[in-house]
């Protein structure tokens, strides 16, 4: 036993495990601690680096949720989403006229926001009965211009251009309007959502997306039920990026249409390709990726407004422009994303310094 | 004949002339996507990114009309060249879902670029067409629309000469048919996918001319591309003349529905009521008027 070198399963048990070894459980419980600890150290390294960490961490669980929502749809069921963008503005603006014109409490408003979603979602879904994932994605960028159309029109229901402003949701009367209060919602929904993720893809449903993925004819064949899985992949991660809506609104107070647009979209996307499709922990990396890029830009961003003082009007190009060719380098160069990467790099070191 | 006749002509006119771009464009995407399979999301800024060119050689470097267009494609082919080769060639063979990313990463590389270089402020091109209006009954043409649909019009006729007679045009069409015949009939079909690249940024780009001495450039200008996809899942996603009557239809659409429902739905509904459309078609008919039916077997 004690002379085997790698990891060796006896069980069925123990190969369907997340964490696999004693080792990997270690990390997790360090991970957890340093994720409670994180909030109470944030202001210090916060003033080292010169910005709000407590504010980016977050962002970047916001954007975790909707990143694994989107990637149960695009990394797992293989179904290419260009409204998600807008799927998260429903969800914002439900929870939004929900806890402000109908005087819900925001734990009524939260997972009901994510039902509206998935409503919508689902139904610019439809077309997947009969099409391929190009087509879809056609169709979801019609659902992203439609329903910003509506956000900014309708505006006995949505503000129109004015946009709404939101209430801080309250824990037993503990009002969560600091950055400190409002990481531990957001967190708590981080790791339930991850850990949904994770579950739902090593179950019968999960399992019934990635034959869909890999091959629907087949999958068709084996009796999946193609349309069926496909609505339900739509739905559930309508829901979760919803979900990052609502919480998104009620971090930031004021919403508006101009922030879920095609672009914000296109960042999801771009997000789950350079975390890595069809990974729980790609969706993480990417999340993480996507928030801090802005921020390293700023460096850059700073020089080049000193050497040129028109450039504030291209900053946010740049930034697009750099997301988008991140995307293509990937696309082109490491398909499979950072988490591939991360694992190459274990498999390297799992081995060294034999390292063939 | 009454007023409400009149202003009926006039918005039909007017999107007939802007459809006939859609169509032109739409041509565009409907080569790259007959010819490689490629769903390309940059279709819009190829087109923009003509117009920024025939711009700058125009007022930048005062060059006449001629000299301008003529270099527009020049460096219109040549831009489409290392693109084939850079990016799209690599990804051959790669899911689809990696390919449409690719393109939509272009894009925004390519509008960051136009930022960059020409900055976001409305540029307006000087004068190619007279800018005299011409009056048909009670309709009144600016005569760019008139030329914008004549030059749209001798394009695609042109280009459906072109399939129909010259040996490249035919080389095409086979590889559109079948990649396996194409290249065992001595076809490079690698050349194709570069050549249908190349007339897809050339026609889109004298698109954005058009269009651009209609209204002016600015960086929003290249969402007038994203019209192109309710006009090709109208028409079918792989048929050439339903990419041009899928864009005639749409220019129209969108005129009406800019002139009637304005009032009712608020401004944007012109810019909405395409993408509508497109959703409707998407769910009752999937394959457009012309689009090839996929019927799979195992």
């Amino acid at each position: 036993m004690s002379s085997k070198c790698g990891v060796f399963h006896q069980s069925y048990q123990s190969e369907m495990a997340i964490f696999q070894t004693w080792f990997a459980r270690g990390w997790m419980v360090l991970l957890f601690a340093w994720l409670l600890v994180f909030p109470f150290v944030a202001k210090p390294i916060g003033k080292a680096l010169g910005t709000n960490v407590l504010y980016l961490a977050n962002l970047i669980g916001i954007y975790i949720i909707g990143a694994q929502g989107l990637n149960l749809l695009t990394g797992y069921t293989g179904q290419i989403s260009l409204g998600h963008g807008a799927f998260m503005g429903v969800g914002a603006y439900a929870s939004a006229i929900l806890t402000m014109k109908l005087g819900l409490p925001f734990w009524v408003a939260l997972p009901l926001s994510g039902l509206v979603a998935a409503v919508v979602g689902m139904f610019f879904g439809i077309p997947s009965l009969r099409l391929k994932g190009l087509y879809l994605a056609i169709a979801t960028m019609a659902a992203q211009f439609i329903i910003q159309y509506v956000m900014r029109n309708a505006t006995w229901l949505t503000g129109g251009s004015d946009g709404m402003s939101v209430r801080a949701p309250s824990f037993f009367g503990l009002a969560l309007n600091t950055d400190r209060r409002y990481y531990f919602l957001v967190y708590a929904l981080v790791i339930l959502a991850t850990l949904f993720t994770k579950n739902l893809t090593r179950s019968r449903t999960g399992r019934a997306f990635v034959a869909i993925r890999d091959r629907y004819l087949s999958a068709e064949v084996m009796g999946v039920n193609v349309w069926g899985y496909r609505i339900l992949s739509f739905g559930v991660s309508s829901f979760m990026v919803g979900v990052a809506g609502s919480l998104w609104a009620h971090y930031v107070l004021v919403i508006s249409d101009e922030h879920f647009t095609i672009g914000l979209s296109v960042q999801y996307l771009a997000s789950i390709i350079i975390g890595g499709l069809g990974s729980v922990t790609g969706a993480i990396y990417g999340a993480i990726f996507m928030t801090l890029l802005p921020e390293l830009l700023r460096i850059p961003e700073k020089a080049l407004s000193q050497v040129w003082e028109n450039a504030f009007t291209i900053v946010s190009s740049l930034r697009e422009g750099t997301f988008g060719l991140l995307v293509v380098l990937f696309i082109i160069f490491e398909p499979d994303g950072l988490a591939h990467r991360w694992n190459k790099i274990k498999a390297y070191w799992k081995l060294w310094p034999f390292s063939y | 004949m009454s007023d409400g006749i009149w202003f009926f002509l006039q918005l039909l006119v007017q999107g007939l002339a802007v459809g006939s771009v859609y169509s032109l464009v739409a041509l565009g995407f409907v080569l790259i996507y007959k010819a490689s399979g490629v769903i390309n999301f940059a279709q819009g800024e190829l087109l923009m990114l003509g117009a920024y060119a025939c711009l700058a050689f125009l007022v930048q470097a005062h060059l006449p009309l001629w000299a301008a267009v003529g270099l527009t494609i020049v460096t219109m082919t040549l831009v489409a060249l290392v693109l084939e080769r850079l990016v799209l060639r690599p990804l051959i063979g790669e899911p689809v879902i990696s390919i449409i990313m690719a393109t939509i990463g272009l894009a925004a590389v390519f509008k960051a670029a136009t930022a960059a270089a020409w900055g976001t402020q409305l540029l307006s091109f000087p004068a190619i067409f007279p800018d005299q209006p011409v009056h048909l009954g009670q309709v009144i043409i600016s005569q760019v629309y008139i030329w914008t649909f004549c030059t749209a019009m001798l394009l695609m006729i042109a280009f459906a000469l072109f399939f129909k007679f010259t040996r490249l045009g035919i080389a095409m069409r086979a590889t559109a048919n079948s990649h396996q015949v194409a290249l065992s009939m001595g076809i490079s079909v690698k050349s194709i996918f570069a050549l249908s690249w190349c007339i897809s940024a050339v026609v889109s780009a004298i698109g954005g001319v058009l269009i651009g001495s209609i209204n002016g450039v600015n960086i929003t200008f290249s969402d007038f591309g994203l019209k192109v996809f309710p006009a090709v899942i109208l028409g079918g996603l792989d048929s050439i003349p339903g990419a041009v009557i899928g864009g005639l239809v749409v220019g129209i659409l969108e005129n009406l529905s800019g002139g009637y429902l304005s009032r009712t739905f608020g401004g944007g509904v012109k810019e909405v009521a395409p993408f509508v459309f497109l959703v409707l078609i998407l769910m009752i008919k999937p394959y457009g008027l012309f689009g090839t039916k996929e019927i799979e077997r195992v």
